[in-house]
């Protein structure tokens, strides 16, 4: 922790980023700015989720960060480190001890508890970014509730698809207020979100913008009556511990076509096969078991 | 018809600098009622449009408007949201060129759909029925519902804006030059298309024509303007038959007659 | 039904230095229901200044011109617009010399447009009725008068007049174009109006079919020019 301050950011960042956070759970749903600084580590690695990490973090807090669901990936095992040597803070990769957990793209499969935050990396904050160029015009749009467009995009989905074809970061109501984007979450975690009894919390490093959703909140996916939100999930089993109502990653293990579709919460398949859950293929060495470590 | 006014303007004056846009324009509009402005470039009409639909702000004078419970609301003191939603419900804007409304990225019926969307309607099978309904209405194939306008021709884009703003049914509908850049032929579809659906659903129209034909056509009356200043004002036929001011004059007598 | 009072109109070109010239002077003109007034006069006179004029079309300088609509009298010189609009839809019935209409509408539609107080279907019935009453056979009822001939689109012109049945009428050389058949059927026409009590004030250039329809004459002089 030599040369450095408590959490990396100097106390003066930690007490705006917080002043943000507060604004943010204030307003759910709604996208507050946020003077973002320079970390070590580059955008798109979760400068924006470091930051808020950063600011609420405490001496006391248990650490978990995951990248797609995984602990053991490069960006998590980095992040779970950076805090680990410049704030000292325990670290763990199982969901239930952990205090804070850091996420990029994933929701852990296990429900999340009151005495928890989620922080969440987000690369485009603004929901409404891909169908509205202007950030004035997507400003007045949220001040407004006018999210009608927002709509024809489903609409078109639709029309030429026959379904709504968005696979992530699929748009939600909060509160019944703001249109928000949930990061790159696959829409299948989107249920989790509402009413979720843990904080959650998102940082959009080069966007410069944090919002949040307080516990409690009802988060909705937008949808139309004759064709509501349905989750999907790859039709399979995880072949380690046999969960059937997990996402799925697919894993390719060989060169002649042989796959594999495992859980992406890793701790999650972990805490089943440790109970004696055992999937079609436990056994089979694959890059996704994962080492202590 | 009705004997409140849908639209009341007093005293509209607004200027560019030193070049007045609006001098002193009083305008009435009532319930059903097609009302024609006319004028060459820089007359000050489509200024007059774009103050009367609240798009612009004038520097003095008042335009009052009549919600559907007899409601007065003052247009320029509107709050913007209250606006925005008059402009997507009650009121329509029909562009000169339907690119600058429409969703060229979007299917016919997405573009239809929209305003109904953007009031909460959240049925996607109602609102494609609806999309496809407004489509007959304006003489579009029901099987071009999941095209992109960028199939259309220009008459069947202005038909599809005019879809797409007809849609929420609203009572008062700006149209600006909504004939012009189109081929004679279409222009004469479109107009038949405006004044059918006009007539049939009892729309009022404040329509900004250059084309004293289309005005002849269209409108029950017309307001000639000059320089920011309304000269004239009257029934159409009798305006253009017999018009008493001299620009009115000269404006009628530079028409080609085909 | 229809009465003016010193009636007074001017055309003042202001393209031509302001140049004035008076047209009508003090008519005075009454026409009751059930009864067709002929305007006479040399050519020029103002008979067609007159007709427009009494229609709105024209705008009167002087004078009053009082129109029996909906049970009370309408000064059609000094109504708002948009009264004038609506005693044209349900009173006053105007035949121009020619056709003006938007380019592509079928005329069928164009007849049935001018239909009163009727449904939609009714409506296309009758005008059917009227067209082939006039002789615009059938197979021409769906086409767009632009490429009908002179007394083809006069006829159509007509049937528009008539399909209102408004109970005060203005027709404007009603049989100009026709040949005799087909002005008798015209002719017969103004009578059926007259008995179902329309008040009618015409310009019939052919004295003929003037005095089978006309029961007063009303003369139409020309002024001196005070320019």
């Amino acid at each position: 922790m030599k040369g450095y301050n408590f959490a990396y950011l100097d106390e003066q960042t930690k007490r705006m980023i917080r002043r943000a956070l507060l604004k943010a759970v204030a307003i759910p749903g709604h996208q507050v700015p946020f003077g973002s600084r320079e970390m070590p580590l580059p955008y798109g690695w979760g400068t924006g989720g470091i930051q808020v990490t950063a600011a609420v973090l405490g001496e006391a807090d248990v650490l978990k960060v995951i990248d797609q669901g995984a602990d053991d990936t490069t960006n998590a095992v980095s992040i779970r480190r950076f805090f680990g040597r410049t704030a000292g803070v325990a670290t763990t990769t199982h969901t239930t001890e952990a205090t804070v957990i850091q996420t990029r793209h994933r929701i852990p499969e296990v429900a999340l508890r009151e005495d928890q935050i989620i922080v969440y990396q987000v690369p485009q904050p603004e929901p409404l970014s891909k169908l509205e160029p202007s950030r004035a015009e997507t400003r007045r749009m949220h001040g407004l509730a006018e999210y009608g467009a927002m709509h024809v995009k489903l609409y078109e989905d639709i029309t030429r698809f026959g379904h709504v074809a968005i696979s992530y970061d699929y748009p939600v109501m909060v509160n019944g207020r703001y249109l928000m984007a949930p990061s790159p979450i696959p829409a299948f975690d989107n249920p989790k979100m509402h009413m979720m009894p843990a904080l959650q919390l998102f940082g959009a490093g080069r966007e410069q913008r944090i919002y949040a959703v307080p516990p409690w909140t009802a988060v909705r996916s937008l949808d139309f009556e004759d064709h509501p939100f349905r989750t999907t999930r790859a039709p399979h089993a995880c072949g380690l511990c046999g969960a059937a109502d997990s996402y799925l990653d697919e894993v390719v293990t060989d060169d002649r076509g042989g796959r594999l579709f495992v859980c992406s919460d890793t701790d999650f398949c972990e805490g089943r096969r440790a109970a004696g859950h055992l999937g079609s293929e436990a056994g089979a060495e694959t890059g996704t078991d994962m080492a202590a470590e | 018809m009705a004997d409140e006014t849908l639209l009341s303007a007093r005293g509209l004056s607004l200027s560019f600098g030193a070049i007045p846009a609006l001098v002193g324009v009083d305008a009435d509009l009532w319930p059903g009622e097609v009302l024609a402005v006319v004028g060459e470039s820089g007359s000050g009409k489509t200024t007059l449009l774009n103050v009367l639909s609240g798009r612009m702000a004038p520097h003095s004078g008042v335009t009052w408007y009549r919600d559907p419970e007899g409601v007065l609301h003052d247009v320029h003191a509107m709050p913007m949201p209250a606006l925005r939603a008059l402009h997507r419900s009650d009121w329509g804007f029909v562009h000169q060129n339907p690119r600058d409304s429409l969703r060229m990225g979007v299917t016919a019926g997405g573009n239809v759909g929209e305003r109904l969307m953007a009031q909460g309607m959240r049925h996607y099978g109602r609102i494609r029925a609806e999309a496809i309904d407004w489509l007959r209405q304006v003489e579009i194939d029901a099987d071009r519902v999941d095209h992109l306008p960028r199939t259309f021709s220009g008459g069947m884009l202005q038909r599809l804006q005019i879809a797409r703003t007809l849609v929420t049914h609203p009572r008062l509908v700006f149209m600006d030059e909504p004939t012009g850049g189109l081929d004679v032929s279409v222009q004469a579809r479109l107009l038949d298309l405006i004044r059918g659906l006009v007539a049939r659903l009892d729309i009022a129209v404040v329509l900004v024509t250059h084309d004293l034909a289309v005005a002849r056509l269209l409108a029950h009356r017309i307001m000639v303007m000059q320089r920011g200043v309304v000269v004239e004002t009257g029934l159409t036929d009798q305006v253009l038959d017999d018009p008493q001011h001299p620009y009115t004059q000269l404006l009628v007598s530079s028409v080609l007659q085909a | 039904m229809l009465r003016t009072e010193g009636l007074e109109k001017q055309f003042v070109l202001h393209l031509r230095g302001g140049l004035r010239l008076p047209v009508l002077a003090h008519v005075d003109l009454h026409v009751a229901a059930g009864e067709c007034v002929a305007l006479v006069g040399p050519s020029g006179a103002g008979k067609s200044t007159l007709l427009r004029a009494l229609y709105g079309n024209y705008h009167a300088d002087a004078g009053r011109i009082l129109v029996r609509h909906e049970g009370a009298l309408v000064d059609i010189a000094a109504a708002a617009p948009r009264t004038v609009v609506r005693v044209r839809a349900d009173t006053l019935g105007y035949v121009s010399q020619f056709l003006r209409v938007v380019p592509r509408v079928p005329a069928l539609d164009i007849v049935a447009d001018a239909a009163r107080g009727v449904s939609r279907e009714q409506a296309r019935e009758m005008a059917a009725a009227l067209l082939l009453r006039l002789h615009i056979p059938a197979r021409m009822h769906a086409l767009p008068p632009a490429t009908f001939s002179g007394g083809e689109q006069q006829r159509v012109n007509l049937a528009r007049g008539f399909i209102g049945g408004h109970p005060v009428l203005l027709l404007d050389e009603p049989t100009a174009s026709l040949d005799a058949a087909r002005a008798d059927i015209v002719v017969d026409m103004i009578a059926e109006a007259k008995q179902n009590g329309a008040a009618i004030v015409g310009i019939f250039h052919d004295v003929a079919v003037r005095d089978r329809v006309a029961d007063r004459l009303h003369h139409v002089t020309p002024l001196q020019d005070a320019a």
